[in-house]
């Protein structure tokens, strides 16, 4: 058995074929992938018995379900009204920058997708930014590129 | 009875079921409020607005289809402040929408165009969005297209394709304005589950979704000179061409038709029912021989039930959802390919035309079958079988085309040979006309009477109910078919996949057993079918099915075996059913096929 | 510098550090369920969410409902721009949120709870599953027969709205229902369902502890209670605050802002710009209709300086709701792209300033008949933009 299928088998083993744990058995997939590939919707709609384009559509609508391949690290810098205010452009541009990759890419190594986001609920400490599932807050164009350098040393 | 409840709708009062909406009950003060994405087959949605209306004390306007009705309800159809609203959404629907009426397939046909022309949408005040866009048109399926620059997103089709199908071959995609309809990975629907069965089409409200049309290769054909150019007609056209071309629903145009397609320039008229015929006798023939090797031989690998394969939709459903199972669908091909392998064989030699000069026309209320017509095995005369597939829409295109008045033409007769069909054969177009059809002949052949129906007419096998069952006894065999003697012989018949899906789970889980199962992929069978006029429900189903049931009541001959040209065609060309050559020319095989 | 800066009264009700939630379920399992739903209609209390519907109520309607299976959700997605109070809350003090959902649960006959939490906040599911097994240990030595899950939304906007949430649980796309019926009376499964904001179900804890009286005695009329603020931009105090209800703008600009204030966005993107000409005439609360003179929120209080484009900020909200509407009614769809590409055409000069009126027209066909709040409330910072720095959309 592949990779792939044992994630899947996996997942709908641990919350179940009924259609209401469709989310978290995607949230699954990308917490090992960071993004469904056809492959693995293929897997997930059959083993759920949902029509794969339902898969497909229900993932699509979700931002963070994303399909399309991203890196192993997804930054994603809020845009909204506070963080835009508080300078979200030059944390951008300063990632871009460090990681020679423009918004929506990934880089060659395929370690960092570098996405925009709507706001993360950190307002009062704008700009934010997530990386998978961490928050970063009150970023300065300097602080962006310590904390990324982190990850670029981390395996 | 449910309780009832009184509203007023634009002043009237009106007592409704308290079970109705706003949308149903102004229907019955007959005040038209219009809709995009209702339709009376399928689930409410309540995405489009247009159909909005004020309600007394309730600030906001409420959506008609959408809203039940409530005790002392005062509603407003037509104020102001709803005519504005209504403008503003039709206004915006355009926006987003690649108007070329003039251009377009579903011109004059169009809920959207319809819906502008009666709110004057004259002038364009908001931003087209069109250029913005990266709308696509699937055109690779060789039966449907889809331009999503036509789509206004009311979501019918895939309401259609996962509630009446249960196929789920479309989907919502995406939010916000990224929002689409689309297939698995946007894939072209040629790729996908995707059955052709066109019910997306019939239920689409504008001209996003559409049969890829064959009209023009078809008119190239009539005029080349070295053509000699055949078209079959399906049983379900004449009960829907009339309606198309503007006659009531139900409208018995089968004469007309023919004289239709002969000043049309075709060079005969030839009728499916014909083959329609073959198929009963070849696949009643296979049936009782599968009922013998199970009983008599206890053969353990005989499929039971046998599913009936003359329904291209079922045939491509069944490979890609139940593909263990194919063994079970019968190896005869539909009475359009039938007719096509016969057409560049049996008639060529007939009429003494070289058969690479015939092109074999069809004229269907399917769009499944110019799928099937495509499939690369439908090549057993040597050539394609059928050249090009018409639907019952496309004809009443090419008629009025070619300045046809349809309601003065004479009455003509099909030409021969495979021009006569009995009555058994014109039922093939109502769903559980294959079964009674079926019946009509094997009882007969095994027991030597007629089936004992009053007037040959099995009615729990007719109607629009998901699943109908029969069981016949059979009693008084002749020596030939005695093994058969007191068996009950159990039937099932299904018209729409989603019917035919919770028949399949029932077989499946072993709750039920059968003999012989009909199923036709389309709500009402052929007649209801994707290639059939806009637009459609039950009550329009049930007057084509009428109109389907006087068309054999009405002809000399209601049984395939009696069929004069069948009793022909297996002297002089097939020797019997099963035989050789109908092996070779009228059976085939299947493919499983993939889950998405 | 003068000290003579005027100072809202804080409130410490929400955040207080007390954990004695087993003595009140105690207590509350020993009253009877009228009883409870008595004292919180009383309370006043209303939906801290936005929508602000009588709690109580909710409750009580909810409760009537004869199905044997129930369910309460705790919305936790917080995603109104410009608001984190809930995950403050929920960080701070869960287990008043979880008492919240007992009670409610014991009122209604639900079994099972859920706490729908933004993807954004993932980060808290370790430490609100730790919370989660001491409460349940809790609700069994008590005897009560309710468990709490989380579900993690995957980032959209809409899930926070309470039918698109049910649909979201349910495995589906996060598209809102028609109404009715209303979650109380089919919600998750099909079944009954209240759905309350995190704050909303904190609160009820307090009216528990303290009784009704002492919530009711804070804020104004229709307006009970205090509530919990997300305060940003342009201040030198950002954070969350809990604050009576009542006051107007003037007084939260006076404690918030540094001086330089010109407006101030209630209830985030989908609620109203208050323009300083304004501040002194516009309260915070649910009195009577949304006439944009008492102003009912989320608690998103957005603070804009002088420095900034009224423009910008609009544009920034449009391109929120055009890309976080569900996408399935054709007056949210389609206008909030008409919307954001008509005032960038009007600020290029290639719509006329008249164009504006237009929009506004359209945003008031919005406010009427899309399906859900969402493209319904587009129009509140539209209008109360483009109304008020209408130059400011121009040049
Ligand atoms: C677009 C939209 C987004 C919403 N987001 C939230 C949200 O993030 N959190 C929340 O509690 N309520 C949200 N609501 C309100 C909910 O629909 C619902 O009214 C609320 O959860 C009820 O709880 P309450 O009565 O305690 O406020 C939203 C409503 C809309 C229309
Ligand atoms: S879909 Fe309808 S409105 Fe659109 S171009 Fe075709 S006919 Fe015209
Ligand atoms: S043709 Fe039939 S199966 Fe294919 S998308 Fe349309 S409804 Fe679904
Ligand atoms: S393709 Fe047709 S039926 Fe489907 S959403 Fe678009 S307009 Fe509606
Ligand atoms: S108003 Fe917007 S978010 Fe709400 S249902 Fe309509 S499209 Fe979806
Ligand atoms: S605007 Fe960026 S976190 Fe809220
Ligand atoms: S017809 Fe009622 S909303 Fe579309």
């Amino acid at each position: 058995m592949d990779f792939h299928e044992k994630l899947v088998q996996n997942l709908v083993f641990k919350h179940g074929k009924d259609r209401e744990n469709l989310l978290p058995i995607l949230q699954g997939v990308i917490d090992q992938e960071r993004y469904l590939s056809e492959e693995v919707i293929l897997k997930i709609s059959k083993e759920m018995s949902i029509p794969a384009a339902d898969v497909y559509g229900t993932a699509s609508f979700y931002s963070f379900l994303d399909i399309e391949p991203r890196g192993k690290f997804v930054i994603r810098v809020c845009k909204t009204i506070t963080c835009a205010m508080k300078g979200k452009n030059q944390i951008i541009q300063s990632i871009e920058n460090f990681l020679k990759i423009k918004v929506g890419e990934t880089t060659i190594d395929k370690k960092f997708t570098i996405l925009q986001t709507n706001c993360l609920g950190w307002c009062h400490k704008a700009p934010a930014m997530l990386i998978n599932d961490e928050i970063y807050t009150e970023l300065t164009p300097e602080s962006v590129v310590d904390i990324l350098r982190e990850y670029k040393e981390e395996n | 009875m449910s309780n009832m409840v009184n509203l007023t709708i634009n002043g009237i009062a009106v007592s409704v079921e308290e079970d109705k909406t706003i949308l149903e009950a102004a229907k019955e003060l007959h005040i038209k409020i219009p809709t995009l994405c209702y339709h009376k087959d399928l689930c409410v949605a309540g995405n489009c607005r247009v159909c909005v209306v004020e309600q007394v004390g309730n600030h906001k306007l409420v959506a008609s289809c959408a809203t039940p009705v409530s005790e002392g309800m005062e509603i407003n159809t037509n104020t102001l402040k709803v005519r504005n609203c209504r403008k503003h959404i039709i206004e915006l629907l355009l926006t987003e929408h690649r108007e070329e009426c003039t251009k377009c397939y579903r011109n004059g046909h169009c809920e959207l165009q319809e819906l502008s022309a009666e709110y004057q949408i004259t002038n364009q005040d908001f931003i087209d969005l069109v250029p913005d866009k990266n709308y696509t048109i699937d055109m690779l399926s060789p039966a449907i297209e889809k331009d999503d620059s036509k789509c206004i997103r009311c979501q019918r089709c895939v309401r259609t394709c996962a509630e009446i199908q249960s196929v789920g071959a479309i989907a919502v995609a995406h939010k916000g304005s990224e929002m689409k309809i689309s297939t698995f990975f946007d894939r072209s629907l040629d790729e996908v589950v995707c059955t052709n069965c066109g019910q997306c089409i019939v239920h689409c409200p504008t001209g996003a979704l559409t049969e890829k049309s064959y009209v023009e290769k078809v008119w190239d054909a009539i005029a080349d000179p070295e053509a000699h150019v055949v078209v079959q007609t399906a049983p379900a056209v004449r009960v829907g061409l009339g309606e198309e071309l503007g006659l009531g629903s139900g409208t018995r145009v089968t004469e007309k038709m023919v004289s239709a397609l002969r000043r049309l320039g075709f060079d005969s008229v030839l009728d499916t029912n014909f083959t329609a015929d073959l198929t009963i006798m070849e696949e009643g023939t296979e049936l009782l021989t599968r009922l013998k090797r199970a009983l008599v031989e206890d053969d353990p690998d005989v499929a039971l039930p046998m599913a009936t394969s003359c329904s291209p939709g079922w045939v491509k459903y069944i490979e890609h959802k139940y593909p263990e199972y194919l063994p079970n669908l019968s190896t005869c091909k539909s009475p359009q390919q039938m007719f096509g392998a016969l057409a560049k064989t049996y008639y060529a030699k007939n009429i003494k035309v070289a058969p690479e000069n015939i092109v074999s026309v069809s004229i269907m209320p399917c769009t499944a079958k110019k799928f099937e017509a495509n499939r690369p095995e439908m090549k057993d005369s040597g050539y394609k079988d059928v050249d090009f597939v018409l639907t019952t829409r496309e004809l009443a295109v090419m008629i009025r085309q070619a300045g046809i008045e349809f309601e003065k033409l004479n009455d003509e007769s099909f030409d021969s040979i495979m021009g006569i069909g009995s009555g058994a054969g014109v039922i093939f177009g109502a769903t559980g006309g294959v079964m009674e059809a079926a019946l009509r002949t094997a009882y007969e052949i095994v027991t030597g009477r007629e089936v004992p129906f009053d007037n040959l007419e099995i009615t729990p096998v007719r109607g629009l109910e998901g699943v109908k069952e029969a069981t016949v006894k059979i009693e008084g065999t002749v020596k030939e078919w005695d093994f058969l003697e007191g068996v009950e012989l159990k039937c099932a018949v299904t018209n729409g996949l989603e019917n035919a899906h919770q028949l399949m789970e029932a077989i499946k889980r072993g709750d039920k057993f059968y003999h012989f199962i009909e199923i036709m992929a389309c709500p009402g069978g052929c007649l209801g079918g994707g290639g059939q006029p806009f637009p459609v429900d039950n009550e329009i189903r049930l007057k084509r099915m009428e109109a389907i049931y006087a068309e054999d009541r009405d002809l000399p001959i209601r049984k395939s075996h009696e069929n004069p040209e069948i009793i022909q065609i297996y002297k002089e060309f097939l020797e019997k059913p099963l035989s050789h050559k109908s092996h070779k020319l009228l059976h085939t095989s299947y493919v499983k096929r993939e889950q998405y | 510098m003068t000290t003579t800066k005027k100072q809202l009264h804080r409130i410490d009700l929400i955040f207080k550090n007390e954990d004695d939630c087993k003595e009140i379920l105690r207590n509350a399992l020993s009253r009877s369920d009228q009883e409870i739903v008595n004292e919180m209609v009383n309370s006043g209390l209303k939906g801290r969410g936005g929508a602000g519907f009588p709690t109580g109520l909710k409750w009580k309607l909810t409760a009537e409902s004869k199905e044997k299976e129930k369910y309460v959700i705790c919305n936790a997605d917080e995603g109104e721009p410009g608001t984190f109070k809930d995950r403050e809350i929920l960080t701070r003090v869960p287990h008043k949120v979880l008492s919240g959902m007992a009670i409610c649960a014991k009122i209604i006959g639900a079994q099972k709870g859920y706490i729908y939490l933004r993807g954004e906040y993932k980060f808290l599911v370790p430490d609100l599953k730790k919370e989660l097994r001491k409460f349940h240990d809790i609700l069994d030595e008590l005897g009560l027969d309710f468990r709490v899950d989380i579900f993690l939304g995957s980032g959209a906007y809409i899930c926070g709205e309470e039918s698109a949430l049910i649909e979201s649980m349910e495995g589906k796309r996060g598209e809102p229902r028609n109404k009715p019926p209303f979650p109380s009376v089919k919600g998750f499964k099909g079944k009954p369902t209240v759905v309350n904001n995190v704050e909303t179900l904190a609160h009820s804890y307090t009216i528990l502890k303290f009784g009704a009286k002492k919530f009711r005695d804070l804020g104004v009329k229709d307006s009970r209670g205090s509530k919990v603020f997300s305060v940003s931009g342009d201040t030198p105090i950002p954070g969350i605050y809990e604050l009576e209800l009542g006051m107007t703008v003037q007084d939260f600009v006076d404690d918030f802002s540094d001086g330089d204030c010109k407006a101030v966005q209630v209830g985030g993107a989908s609620g109203f710009l208050v323009p300083r000409k304004r501040f002194g005439k516009t309260t915070i609360g649910y009195q009577g209709k949304l006439t944009g003179i008492s102003l009912p929120t989320g608690g998103s209080m957005m603070i804009f300086n002088s420095s900034r484009s009224m423009y910008n900020v609009l544009n920034n909200y449009l391109d929120f709701f055009e890309e976080e509407s569900c996408g399935q009614c054709t007056p949210c769809r389609v206008g909030c792209q008409q919307l954001l590409k008509g005032i960038k055409a009007v600020k290029r000069g290639e719509k006329p300033t008249s164009y504006l009126n237009q929009l506004l027209k359209l945003t008031e066909t919005m406010k009427l008949t899309a399906k859900c709040g969402l493209g319904q409330s587009v129009a509140n910072s539209f209008s109360s933009i483009v109304e008020n720095f209408r130059e400011e959309m121009i040049y």
